[in-house]
C-alpha cells in the first residue's frame, strides 16, 4: 500500500516544515483537523459509539470513541442525531468506464481479444464521468471499477472475453485518476467459460440452442487455451525468478498472469452456475491460485464446498429474477443469508456504473431472508476490504485507517435515508450530482 | 422436462387455492384483522379490520365485526396495502413483445398472446402485484393493442383479463422506433422511419388515413340510414378501425417516449386530430415540460431512478416522479421489467428521497395513480368499500426496504401465501428428484438397448434462461 506510507512521510514533512517556517506557509500545510461530534457512530470494529466523536487528520481516522478530545482549531462538524458508517464499498462496478450504455463511443468497458491479462481498468477510469458523483450522493465512496462482462449477466450468458484485464480500487473523488487510485489492481478478472447450450445471438435477437456435446467441447477447448496460457505464464515466471528475463523477450501479458500464479494477484473468478463454481474452484486448485467468486447466483448449491476452500464471495445483484423456472421465487434474496449462515464472507456489488448507487439496497433486499442485517452492512463496507486485501486501510472506523465515511440521517439500507456529509480520504466531499442540477434547474422553471 | 415441472408447479398451485376455507369463490366472507390498513385514499388506519365479501371490499375500519362463519386472516403486527399496479409490464407474453417488421402495427394485440404459464407472473405476484398492463414494445410509433391482466395465477388467459378494463394501445417516439440502437439481421433493410421527423410523420400519416378512412365509414351509415339501397361498404382495415377508436376516445393511448422536445410534438399533434394521450410512459424527460403534460391532461408512468442506458436517457432523474407530481400531473412508476416488478414498493419509496413527496403520496405512485391512469380507478388502486379486494399483506411497512409480502389477494381471493409458498417447496422438490430418477432410468433402458450399436452419448442439459435482458432492450 504505496500511498500509506508514503501519506506517513509527507504528514511527518509537513508537520516538520509547519515547524519550521512562516506561520501562513504552515497553516496551508499542516492536514486539517476535522472533528464529527454527537453522533452515534458505526464503525463496524465493536459496538456503535453513543453520543461519539470521529476524528480525522489529514486523509486518517485520528482518533475515534465517546471521549476524544478535540483540538483547537479543528473544523468542528455537530453530527447531533445523525449516524455516522463507513464509506460503502461497491466491490464490482464499471464506475468510470461507461458513460452511455448504447453509445460504444463512451463504452470502455471491453476490449477485444479474449485474453487481455496486462490491461488496467483505471488507465480507462474516466475521472470526470457523471456517474461518479450520483454513486457518492448515496454514500459510496469507493469501488472497484472491473473491466470486462460477466457475474451481472443472466447466468454469465454473455460470452465475453476469458481474461479481460485487471480490476482496480478508487476513491470516487479527485481531479486525475492518480488522486483517485487507491491500489491499481486488485485482481484479475476470470470470466469462466460457462458450457453454454443457449446463446443469444444479436444480430438476430433470438436465442440459438446447440446439442450439449457441441457445447461441452467448446467449453474444453476454452479451459485448454487457459491452461496453455497459464502454463506459458509459468515458465515466464520461472525464467523472471532466475534473474534470465533479459534472455528473451518481455511480454506484458504473460508478465502480468505471472502475478496471478505468483499469488500476488487474486483471480476475480466470474461464474454463476453451480457447475461453473465447481469447475473453477478444481481449476484454481489445480493451479494453486487465490480465486475471489464473483456473481455466484448458485453459490448457495456449493456453499459447503466454498467454506470448506475459504473462498468468499462477490454476489451479483440481490434484486434478480431465479434462473430456472421451478426455483423458489425468492432464490436470489435468499442466497446471501445461506452462505453466510454457512460462513462464507460475502460482500455484494451492482456490477454496474449507472446503478452503482443502488449498492445499499441489494445488500438490505438479503436481510428478510436470513442475513442478519449487520452482516449487510458489512457486507457493502467492511467484507469486501477484507476480501480484496485493504483490510487494513479501508472498511471500518478506526484510528488510523483511511476516512472515507458517511453521515446519514437513519440506517443506510434504508432507500429513505439521506446522506448529511461525505468524507473521501478525510476531505468533506459534495454530494452534488447532475440529477440534483437537473432538479433544480427545472423545479425552477416558471 | 421443463414443461412437466411447470405442469406439477402449476397442480400444486391450484390444489392450494383450492383448499382451505379462505379460497373459496363465490358468496365467501372474509376478514382482515388487527392490521395496519394503509387506504391511500382516507389515511391510515390503526388495528383496523377489512371486511371482504363476495371479492369486494365490504367494510374498512377500527371496528369492524365478523360475520358468523366468516374466514379471518390475523395481520397483527402487519401493514395492508392496495395491490399493486405495474402500469407498464410485458409479462405473460408468449414470444415477442414487438412486431417490429412495420411502423404502424395497431392491428396486432397482446391478448391474443397471453400465456397464463408465464412463471413471471407468480414472481412479480409474490411481489405484490395484482394489476398490469401489458404492453406491446416500442419498435413502432404506433404499436400493437395492449392487454390489462389481473395476476390470477392459475387462471387460463381468459382469466387473467381485468373484466371491463377500457382498451389501450401503444405508441413510441425517439430511439427506439426510430431503430437507432438496433441493427437489423444481414440482408434486413432499415426500416423508415429513422429520425424523430419520420417518427411523427408516421404518426401524422397513420392518423390522416385514419380520419379518411372514418368519414368514408360514417358516410355509408348516413346512406345506409337514409335508406339508399345498394351502398358498398368501405374495405375494412383492421389497422385504421385501431385508430379509429383512437379518434373517437374508445382506446387509451400509452406513448414510450424520452425526450421533452418529442413528448411535446406528440402532445400537439394528439391535440391536432382531437384525441388525448392517456399516459405517457417513462417519460424520463417529463419533468421538463410537466406543465405542458399536466395541461393535455395525460398521465406519466416513470421509472424510479434507471438512467443513462442510452443518449435519450441521460437526462434522467431520480427525482423525476416528484417533480412532475409537484407539477400537476398523475405520476406511476412502472417496471417494464418481471424482476423490478417485484419491488415497485420500493422504487415508490425512492420519491421520498428524491423530491421528498410524502409516504401517501409516494404509494399512490404504485397504487391508484397507476389505476387513475388505466381509468380503473373505480375497482382497484385504494382500498375503500365497494373496490375489488385486491390488497398485499406485509409484515412491515411496504416502503420500507425490508418489507415482504406475506400474502396477496385478488378479488378477495389468496393468490399468494408466503407460508403456502414455503409448505410446498419440499414437495416441489421431492417431485422434481422423482421425474428425474424417472427420465434417467428411462434413459439407461434406451441405453442398454443402443449399447452395442452406438458409442455412448450424453443427453442434452437445457438450462433455460429467460429472454428478460434482451426483451428489457427492446422494450425500454
Amino acid at each position: 500500500m504505496r500511498t500509506g506510507k508514503n501519506l506517513r512521510v509527507e504528514f511527518t514533512f509537513a508537520l516538520a516544515l509547519g515547524a519550521l517556517v512562516a506561520a501562513p506557509l504552515a497553516a496551508q500545510k499542516a492536514p486539517a483537523v476535522i472533528a464529527i461530534r454527537g453522533a452515534k457512530i458505526h464503525t463496524l470494529a465493536g459496538a456503535p459509539i453513543e453520543n461519539g466523536t470521529v476524528l480525522l487528520r489529514g486523509e486518517r481516522i485520528a482518533a475515534v470513541g465517546a471521549d476524544v478530545e478535540i483540538p483547537v482549531g479543528a473544523q468542528v462538524i455537530d453530527a447531533t442525531g445523525l449516524e455516522v458508517y463507513p464509506g460503502l464499498f461497491d466491490s464490482i462496478s464499471r464506475l468510470g468506464l461507461t458513460e452511455i450504455g448504447a453509445v460504444s463511443a463512451t463504452v470502455d468497458t471491453n476490449e477485444l481479444g479474449s485474453y487481455n491479462p496486462q490491461l488496467l481498468a483505471a488507465t480507462g477510469v474516466h475521472p470526470a464521468s457523471e456517474h461518479i458523483p450520483v454513486a457518492r450522493a448515496n454514500g459510496i465512496t469507493h469501488a472497484v471499477s472491473a473491466p470486462g462482462s460477466g457475474g451481472g449477466g443472466f447466468f454469465g450468458g454473455f460470452s465475453g472475453p476469458v481474461i479481460p484485464g485487471q480490476a482496480s480500487l478508487i476513491h470516487l473523488t479527485g481531479w486525475t485518476i492518480e488522486e483517485m487510485l487507491i491500489r491499481p489492481s486488485v485482481g484479475m478478472i476470470l470470466n469462466w467459460p460457462s458450457i453454454q447450450t443457449r446463446t443469444f445471438d444479436f444480430s438476430t435477437f433470438e436465442f440459438r440452442e446447440k446439442p450439449f456435446t457441441e457445447a461441452k467441447k467448446e467449453y474444453e477447448e476454452r479451459v485448454g487455451e487457459l491452461e496453455d496460457w497459464l502454463e506459458a505464464a509459468k515458465h515466464y515466471a520461472q525464467a523472471e525468478a532466475k534473474g534470465s528475463k533479459d534472455r528473451f523477450e518481455r511480454d506484458l501479458k504473460l508478465e502480468a498472469l505471472a502475478k496471478v500464479l505468483r499469488g500476488e494477484l487474486p483471480l476475480l473468478v466470474m461464474a454463476n452456475s453451480a457447475r461453473d463454481i465447481k469447475n473453477a474452484i478444481e481449476f484454481v486448485e489445480k493451479h494453486k491460485l487465490k480465486m475471489i467468486l464473483a456473481g455466484g447466483a448458485e453459490a448457495w448449491k456449493v456453499k459447503d464446498l466454498l467454506k470448506q476452500e475459504n473462498i468468499p464471495v462477490i454476489l451479483r445483484p440481490t434484486q434478480a429474477l431465479p434462473g430456472e423456472e421451478d426455483e423458489a421465487y425468492d432464490k436470489p434474496f435468499t442466497n446471501a443469508g445461506e452462505l453466510d449462515a454457512a460462513g462464507v464472507k460475502i460482500a455484494f456489488a451492482t456490477f454496474d456504473s449507472a446503478d452503482s448507487r443502488t449498492l445499499p439496497y441489494e445488500a438490505a433486499n438479503a436481510v428478510p431472508y436470513g442475513l442478519p442485517r449487520d452482516e449487510a452492512l458489512k457486507g457493502i463496507t467492511r467484507y469486501p476490504a477484507e476480501i480484496l486485501g485493504v483490510g487494513n486501510q479501508l472498511g471500518t472506523i478506526e484510528a488510523g485507517k483511511v476516512a472515507n465515511l458517511i453521515v446519514t440521517d437513519g440506517d443506510p439500507l434504508e432507500i429513505t435515508t439521506q446522506v448529511r456529509h461525505l468524507f473521501i480520504k478525510g476531505q468533506p466531499t459534495s454530494t452534488d450530482n447532475r440529477h440534483q442540477q437537473l432538479y433544480e434547474k427545472y423545479r425552477a422553471r416558471p | 422436462m421443463k414443461r412437466i415441472l411447470i405442469f406439477v408447479l402449476l397442480i400444486l398451485g391450484l390444489a392450494a387455492l383450492e383448499a382451505p376455507g379462505a379460497r373459496a369463490q363465490g358468496d365467501s366472507v372474509t376478514v382482515i384483522q388487527n392490521a395496519t390498513i394503509l387506504t391511500v385514499t382516507r389515511g391510515t388506519i390503526e388495528n383496523g379490520s377489512i371486511l371482504i365479501r363476495n371479492g369486494r371490499i365490504a367494510a374498512v375500519g377500527k371496528n369492524v365485526r365478523v360475520p358468523q362463519g366468516a374466514t379471518v386472516i390475523d395481520a397483527t403486527g402487519q401493514y395492508v396495502s392496495p395491490g399493486i399496479i405495474d402500469a407498464h409490464s410485458h409479462i405473460a407474453v408468449d414470444g415477442g413483445v414487438n412486431e417490429g417488421s412495420i411502423a404502424v402495427s395497431s392491428m396486432v394485440g397482446i391478448e391474443e398472446v397471453l400465456d397464463p404459464d408465464d412463471i413471471n407472473l407468480y414472481r412479480d405476484l409474490a411481489g405484490g402485484v395484482t394489476t398490469a398492463n401489458v404492453l406491446h414494445g416500442s419498435a413502432n410509433p404506433i404499436g400493437g393493442k395492449n392487454a390489462v391482466i389481473k395476476l390470477r395465477w392459475g387462471k387460463d388467459a381468459k382469466g387473467l383479463l381485468f373484466e371491463g378494463a377500457k382498451p389501450g394501445i401503444k405508441f413510441a417516439l425517439g430511439e427506439n422506433p426510430k431503430r437507432s440502437n438496433f441493427t437489423p439481421p444481414p440482408g434486413v433493410p432499415r426500416r423508415y422511419p429513422a429520425t424523430r421527423m419520420g417518427v411523427m410523420d408516421v404518426i401524422r400519416q397513420a392518423f390522416t388515413e385514419a380520419r379518411e378512412y372514418r368519414k368514408q365509414w360514417q358516410q355509408y351509415r348516413e346512406r345506409v340510414a337514409a335508406g339508399k339501397k345498394n351502398v358498398l361498404a368501405p374495405r375494412r382495415d383492421l389497422k385504421l378501425d385501431t385508430l379509429v377508436e383512437i379518434l373517437e376516445g374508445q382506446r387509451l393511448v400509452h406513448a414510450h417516449c424520452y425526450r421533452a422536445d418529442e413528448i411535446l410534438q406528440l402532445i400537439r399533434l394528439a391535440e391536432e386530430f382531437g384525441f388525448k394521450i392517456t399516459t405517457f410512459q417513462h417519460v424520463l424527460e417529463g419533468y421538463k415540460v410537466a406543465k405542458e403534460i399536466a395541461a393535455h391532461g395525460a398521465g406519466a408512468s416513470t421509472f424510479s431512478d434507471w438512467w443513462a442506458y442510452k443518449v435519450e436517457a441521460y437526462d434522467a432523474t431520480p427525482y423525476n416522479a416528484a417533480l412532475m407530481t409537484q407539477k400537476g400531473v398523475v405520476v406511476s412508476i412502472n417496471s417494464d421489467s418481471a424482476e423490478e416488478a417485484r419491488h415497485l414498493n420500493q422504487e415508490a419509496a425512492k420519491t421520498m428521497k428524491f423530491g421528498g413527496l410524502s409516504e401517501t403520496e409516494a404509494l399512490k405512485l404504485v397504487t391508484l395513480n397507476p389505476a387513475i391512469q388505466l381509468q380503473i380507478a373505480d375497482r382497484v388502486g385504494s382500498i375503500e368499500v365497494g373496490k375489488d379486494a385486491d390488497l398485499v399483506i406485509y409484515d412491515k411497512h411496504p416502503l420500507s426496504v425490508y418489507s415482504v409480502p406475506q400474502m396477496v389477494l385478488i378479488d378477495g381471493l389468496v393468490y399468494f401465501d408466503l407460508k403456502l409458498d414455503i409448505l410446498q417447496r419440499a414437495e416441489i422438490e421431492k417431485e422434481k428428484k422423482a421425474l428425474q430418477e424417472k427420465e434417467k432410468k428411462k434413459d439407461e433402458k434406451k441405453e442398454e438397448k443402443k449399447e452395442e450399436k452406438k458409442p455412448e452419448e450424453k443427453k442434452p442439459e437445457t438450462k433455460p434462461a429467460s429472454g428478460a435482458a434482451s426483451r428489457e432492450e427492446e422494450t425500454r
